[in-house]
């Protein structure tokens, strides 16, 4: 079973629950954010029609992946970028190394990438004796508490200001006990300034990369990106596959979507156009598959290609808004994480899918729509199938078939439980009953509705 | 017309009132109504487990205790939702099919099928409405707030023609009660506080009775309210429709 430190997600969110008032604190912020792209997604008379649009866009390229890759491909090498093509999260790692030994530095700075996160790059770097700088501030500051983003556009999302203000105290030297939000952040532009002038490698990572003219787009709030790859004389962008659109014009489409959906910002501060090197220096792309291929072929879960990334569906999630980003032990978590993962490991992410209430919020805010919710119940039978789910749980399930199998049965089974349950309650009424444990269990009536019925009416 | 009453198995054994009561409101409408006893469980439990492979029992019975009505309706969201998405029996394809587009939620039935335009009956409470995931975001028995879209709410319909009765408004509309079957223990956690906080919703809004389409539902929030000891009721909505 999917586990870290022996915890999967209902065991890690069960420790997040012991403060109350601090869940109480994520989902109201959390909800913040959701009333925020509401009111913007409002403001918009066609918005449905823009997330079919872009829907259909991104069901159009998945269904010519490999031809849009190889017209950007040669688009940019025509544009002076040189492009790399990783299979997996290693090959992806090691790229990014060689480049790094072929500069001849051991530091770079970089943008948030939630890519490189899947491939664990920072970790694997860092083995290798190189020094990452995270240039998101939400990232710099997860980094600094060694940790991981706990949301993909709201990295240090589950941590309160004082908390950040120790931080900085700590690694920044800031005063003790400042917690102001913008003193905190002028002390962080200050100290990765010093990092931005000095790096010579900057790495970013990708939103859209257009195949009709091999350039690609990256969105920040912070200029973080521009900054470091204006500084540095190599830059490199990784990407993974399915961030291709076919054309330019399809961008507006998307960046309308993005910030939108988000934050509930018009647009993102900064979307930053790359299509060449300057003058002097190397642009590189690494274009990585780490399991995408895999996910394009398995049909009921392909569409889950057509993420870009927003995060709406972890604002709008009430699992994911009470239980924190961690809790789901992946780099990408919430809603869209849980049908990304098992592709990746079924074994390590078959707690995922079962993460949620299959409420459908999510694909109801996905500006792509992605059927969500019912990729969360697929993955589901997937992982029943094959195993991956708790034997307990299998042999409760197997009980439970057996016992609505059939009419008779389940009208004796039925009244046994409840004369124990009016008779001996304490046998449902303990520990050992995970609904006990926070509520009362129903009351249990003399006569079912069909007892009921067939005292009541003829025809039965 | 004769309509089949498919009641979830845990509202047969225990919340028959509910079902008492949708089928009181549907004869009232001068409906023929049967309960076919060899009727269960619609296999959503399982499947919701991952183990819809092991729904086959449920199926079969289901498609011999309601082969031949006019219409099958069912006093939760979640179950006809399940039924009309997943119900199938190999070599029974085309009845299968064929039941599965006349399953109806309730407030829907009533709603789309009989157009009910008015009701005897008379609630004189301030009720908070939950709505149900499965049948708001699955069958489409009211506006989501996700959507930019035009209101509109079957169930809340049928309320407004009750006497008395005055609904208060909630500040999260439809956000997830956290029943959402086995996940009620298997993230016990998460599945209490979210049902805590809706309640929280309602309470602090000044509803006496919590109402909705699904028993589920609500069996998770009177569970939440019975340990706090609150005065807070909750009521399936055929309960209301068809009280006097």
């Amino acid at each position: 079973m999917a586990v870290v430190n022996g915890k999967d997600h209902a065991a890690l969110a069960d420790v997040f629950n012991k403060d109350k008032a601090r869940v109480g604190w994520h989902d109201e912020t959390l909800w913040f954010v959701r009333q925020k792209r509401d009111k913007a997604a409002h403001g918009i008379a066609e918005w449905e029609q823009l997330r079919q649009t872009a829907s259909d866009i991104k069901d159009h390229v998945l269904s010519r992946l490999s031809q849009y890759l190889v017209e950007f491909e040669t688009r940019a090498k025509e544009n002076g970028i040189i492009v790399h093509w990783a299979a997996d999260a290693e090959e992806h790692n090691s790229i990014v190394l060689g480049l790094l030994q072929k500069a001849g530095v051991n530091r770079m700075v970089k943008s948030k990438s939630m890519l490189t996160e899947e491939c664990h790059l920072n970790e694997f770097l860092a083995k290798k004796g190189i020094e990452v700088i995270d240039t998101d501030l939400g990232e710099r500051i997860v980094q600094l508490a060694e940790e991981a983003p706990s949301h993909i556009v709201l990295p240090c999302i589950h941590k309160k200001k004082e908390e950040i203000g120790a931080l900085f105290h700590k690694h920044l030297g800031t005063p003790a006990g400042n917690a102001d939000p913008q003193f905190l952040t002028e002390a962080a532009r200050q100290h990765l300034r010093e990092k931005f002038l000095t790096r010579r490698v900057a790495l970013t990572g990708v939103n859209f990369a257009i195949a009709e003219t091999g350039e690609f787009v990256v969105c920040t709030n912070e200029g973080n990106a521009d900054m470091g790859a204006h500084l540095a004389d190599v830059h490199i962008a990784c990407m993974g596959i399915e961030k291709i659109i076919p054309k330019r014009e399809h961008l507006g489409v998307f960046l309308r979507l993005l910030a939108r959906s988000a934050t509930g910002q018009p647009v993102t501060t900064y979307n930053s156009h790359f299509k060449k090197p300057r003058k002097g220096a190397e642009l590189h792309v690494v274009l990585v598959d780490n399991g995408r291929s895999r996910q394009l072929a398995r049909k009921d879960f392909r569409n889950s290609l057509k993420c870009i990334r927003c995060a709406a569906c972890f604002n709008t999630c009430p699992v994911y808004r009470r239980s924190g980003g961690h809790s789901y032990h992946t780099a990408i978590a919430g809603p869209i994480g849980s049908i990304l993962a098992p592709n990746l490991d079924m074994r390590q992410y078959a707690d995922l899918p079962f993460a949620s209430t299959l409420c459908g919020s999510c694909s109801n805010v996905c500006p792509v729509k992605i059927d969500i919710h019912d990729q969360l119940y697929k993955w589901r039978q997937v992982l029943g199938k094959e195993g991956y789910v708790p034997k307990s749980k299998e042999l409760g399930m197997k009980g439970l078939a057996m016992a609505v199998n059939n009419a008779t049965m389940f009208s004796v089974g039925g009244k046994l439980g409840r004369w124990v349950m009016r008779n001996t309650p304490f046998v449902v009424n303990n520990g050992m009953n995970p609904w006990f444990k926070q509520r009362e269990m129903p009351e249990a009536p003399k006569e079912s509705f069909r007892e009921w019925y067939a005292k009541n009416r003829k025809e039965g | 017309m004769t309509v089949g009453l498919f009641v979830p198995c845990y509202v047969d054994q225990f919340y028959p009132q509910v079902a008492i009561a949708s089928l009181q409101l549907l004869e009232k409408q001068g409906l023929t109504v049967r309960f076919p006893k060899k009727q269960t469980c619609c296999g959503q439990p399982m499947a919701n487990s991952g183990f819809e492979h092991l729904t086959g029992g449920c199926n079969k019975n289901f498609l011999e205790a309601f082969e031949g009505f006019d219409y099958i309706v069912c006093p939760s969201g979640s179950c006809a939702l399940h039924v009309k998405h997943h119900l199938k029996v190999e070599g029974q394809e085309a009845l299968a099919s064929d039941i599965r587009n006349r399953v109806y939620e309730l407030t829907e039935f009533l709603t789309d099928v009989l157009q009910v335009k008015n009701l005897k009956a008379r609630f004189p409470y301030r009720v908070g409405m939950h709505q149900s995931c499965h049948g708001q975001r699955g069958l489409k028995l009211s506006q989501m707030s996700e959507l930019v879209a035009a209101p509109f709410s079957k169930p809340e319909s049928l309320l407004r023609m009750v006497q008395d009765i005055e609904m208060v408004q909630l500040d999260r509309v439809d956000e997830c009660c956290g029943f959402g079957g086995s996940f009620c223990v298997s993230e016990e956690a998460v599945s209490a506080r979210m049902g805590q906080d809706r309640v929280a919703d309602h309470q602090r809004n000044g509803a006496q009775v919590i109402t909705g389409a699904d028993m589920s539902c609500l069996m998770h929030l009177e569970g939440i309210l019975r340990r706090q000891g609150s005065a807070v009721q909750v009521k399936h909505i055929a309960e209301i429709l068809n009280g006097e």
